[in-house]
């Protein structure tokens, strides 16, 4: 097909691997950003609570929280009866792909975010209040663009482990080419079938240079807006 | 605009319990850290809740624990300068002092200061496009307080605003917040605990001691008998309001002017005419009955002792009225005996000229007669 030689299959693979990360990361950036300012700056019983339940999914057997996800959102799930009443459905989807991605990366995003967050000195956040500043406006105006280097990190963290999930995808939505086998999957496939060293090998590579690439564009936006802040 | 202020709140073994009114001008809180100084800052700008408390500017009350009303710091209009400049290191110069005057846009019709004026007053034209991070402990304070004086403030708290700043940074950020006290309109209320800023600066001085309050009044007074709290007793001193006559160019002097007479100071680049307020150290002054003859000391003073105070260590402090002015002067009790010092006696004040701190002398608050 090209100089890469990869079979349209594989393309389908890689295509779907990026567009179920960046639809996970995306759709992750807010409630990353309130629950890693919630753990950051907020005291209340039951914060240890919600800090355990962010951080599940890091230690939880991948295939776990891939059954977990089934029995919450598959069809006759709780969540997932509830969404198919309105059309949406995840089982099988490569939206539920997304959504395990999501959940997977969850805790690495809110982590990144959360430091960067406590870093942001408080008492430029009190003076931008007497200034006139209402707490939502020095949140955009302030602490936002003050962590925006961790904030970014916790985004392109997150978009790389959606780009290698694979325990819980495949737990929830299987591996259905064309709507679930995301490039781990894909792999994962290829080397169960005889003849396919070749193309696990060369999805292997791809995906080592997509997770390399990601982390370099992280390193590089976390430098430049270093220096604007005086920083580096 | 006067502001009334009474809060009670209680820290673990710390309680505080201040309850003072603050004219018009600038109001010093005095006391050595610990005092309760920031707490009462922190409270009036709405950045801590006190257990207990009243707080009302002009007609309109911005605390009321008895009422449950707590009014968000974002909507007191209250500026704040802190001991450190806390500029937003991500904002230049000139967004950090238009941060402010954003939030404050809709109130167009509140008269505040225009940002020319406010940028010409502070000299700061030549930073507007630097980043925070690349300027001076003085020249980010300088910012500081033109972006809380550009938020239209009815009110600005200056917490120890020169506490980080070495010396010659304070001398040039005095004469500024002097030039605010005098021209911008608005209330000031300076936390500080060095006598000589306060006698520089302040028309009212409020002493905290422990968390209360030890003393209250216009400042005159309260320096010059030394109610400064237990601690700062001995830096007691008379606040002169005098005029520029003139430089002895050689000996490097300014000759000032009032009521009580003629005093040589080290040299001031004031021109004649400008009107001065010179802080006396009492410890500084010495008392004689008679006028004395070959003496080093350049400044004598006519006049009369007013009273006498007992201070701790075996000392006293006598105020002289030198025809209308009054300074004080602290001696030990062993002398005031052997002059027989009583109210009345005559008396010659004499103060050597060096014992001026040329940090303690600035502009007049007011209009002085003469």
């Amino acid at each position: 097909m090209d100089r890469l030689g990869l079979t349209p299959d594989e393309w389908t693979a890689i295509a779907l691997s990026l567009r179920v990360a960046a639809v996970a990361t995306l759709a992750s950036l807010g409630p990353g950003l309130a629950v890693a300012w919630i753990l950051a700056r907020r005291r209340f019983p039951g914060r240890a609570l919600l800090d355990g339940l962010v951080h599940l999914p890091l230690i939880l057997p991948p295939v776990v929280t891939g059954y977990l996800l089934l029995l919450a959102f598959g069809r006759r799930g709780t969540f997932g009866a509830l969404l198919a009443d309105v059309g949406i459905v995840l089982s099988f989807r490569w939206t539920g792909a997304a959504l395990a991605c999501a959940v997977m990366g969850f805790p690495l995003m809110v982590r990144a975010m959360r430091l960067s967050l406590e870093a942001v000195d408080a008492r430029v956040e009190q003076a931008a209040a007497t200034l006139g500043a209402p707490p939502f406006a020095v949140f955009l105006t302030v602490t936002l663009p003050l962590a925006m280097p961790g904030v970014l990190a916790g985004a392109v963290l997150a978009f790389a482990k959606a780009m290698g999930e694979f325990g819980a995808t495949i737990t929830f939505v299987s591996n259905i080419p064309g709507e679930t086998q995301t490039l781990p999957s894909a792999i994962y496939t290829l080397t169960q079938v005889p003849g396919g060293e070749a193309g696990a090998l060369r999805l292997t590579l791809i995906s080592v240079a997509l997770s390399m690439g990601a982390l370099l564009v992280s390193e590089l936006l976390a430098r430049r807006l270093g220096r604007r802040l005086g920083a580096g | 605009m006067s502001l009334s202020v009474d809060l009670g709140l209680a820290r673990g073994a710390f309680r505080l319990d201040v309850t003072f009114t603050a004219p018009p001008g600038l109001t010093a809180l005095f006391g050595r850290s610990g005092s309760g100084k920031s707490t009462v800052i922190a409270c009036m700008a709405g950045l801590a809740r006190p257990d207990r408390g009243r707080l009302t500017l002009g007609d309109e009350t911005l605390l009321d624990t008895g009422r449950g009303l707590h009014v968000p710091a974002h909507r007191r209009r209250i500026g704040t300068v802190f001991q450190e400049a806390r500029l937003m290191p991500h904002l230049s110069v000139r967004q950090n002092l238009r941060y402010g005057r954003w939030f404050s846009r809709a109130r167009r019709d509140a008269d505040g200061l225009e940002p020319e004026a406010v940028i010409a007053l502070l000299g700061i034209g030549h930073l507007l496009d630097r980043r925070p991070t690349g300027l001076s402990g003085g020249e980010g304070q300088r910012v500081a307080i033109g972006r809380a004086l550009l938020s239209r403030p009815r009110l600005l708290l200056m917490d120890e605003p020169l506490a980080a700043l070495d010396a010659e940074r304070k001398a040039e950020i005095l004469p500024l917040i002097e030039r605010l006290r005098d021209a911008a309109g608005i209330p000031i209320v300076y936390v500080s605990h060095a006598v000589t800023e306060v006698a520089r600066l302040a028309n009212t001085i409020v002493v905290l001691e422990g968390g209360r309050v030890a003393a209250a009044g216009p400042a005159e007074g309260i320096l010059r008998r030394g109610e400064l709290g237990d601690f700062h007793a001995a830096e007691a001193g008379a606040l002169l309001d005098m005029v520029v006559e003139g430089q002895c160019s050689a000996s490097n002097l300014t000759r000032l002017s009032g009521r009580a007479g003629r005093l040589l100071v080290p040299h001031l680049t004031l021109a004649a005419g400008t009107g001065v307020r010179v802080h006396v150290p009492a410890r500084d002054v010495l008392l004689s009955l008679a006028d004395p003859v070959g003496l080093s000391a350049r400044n004598r003073l006519r006049g009369q002792v007013l009273a006498l105070h007992a201070l701790a260590e075996g000392t006293m402090l006598v105020e002289v009225d030198c025809y209308g002015a009054v300074l004080s002067a602290r001696l030990t009790r062993t002398s005031v005996a052997e002059l027989g010092l009583a109210a009345g006696t005559p008396v010659f004040a004499i103060v050597k000229s060096v014992a001026f701190d040329p940090a303690g002398m600035g502009r007049a608050a007011h209009a002085v007669e003469i």
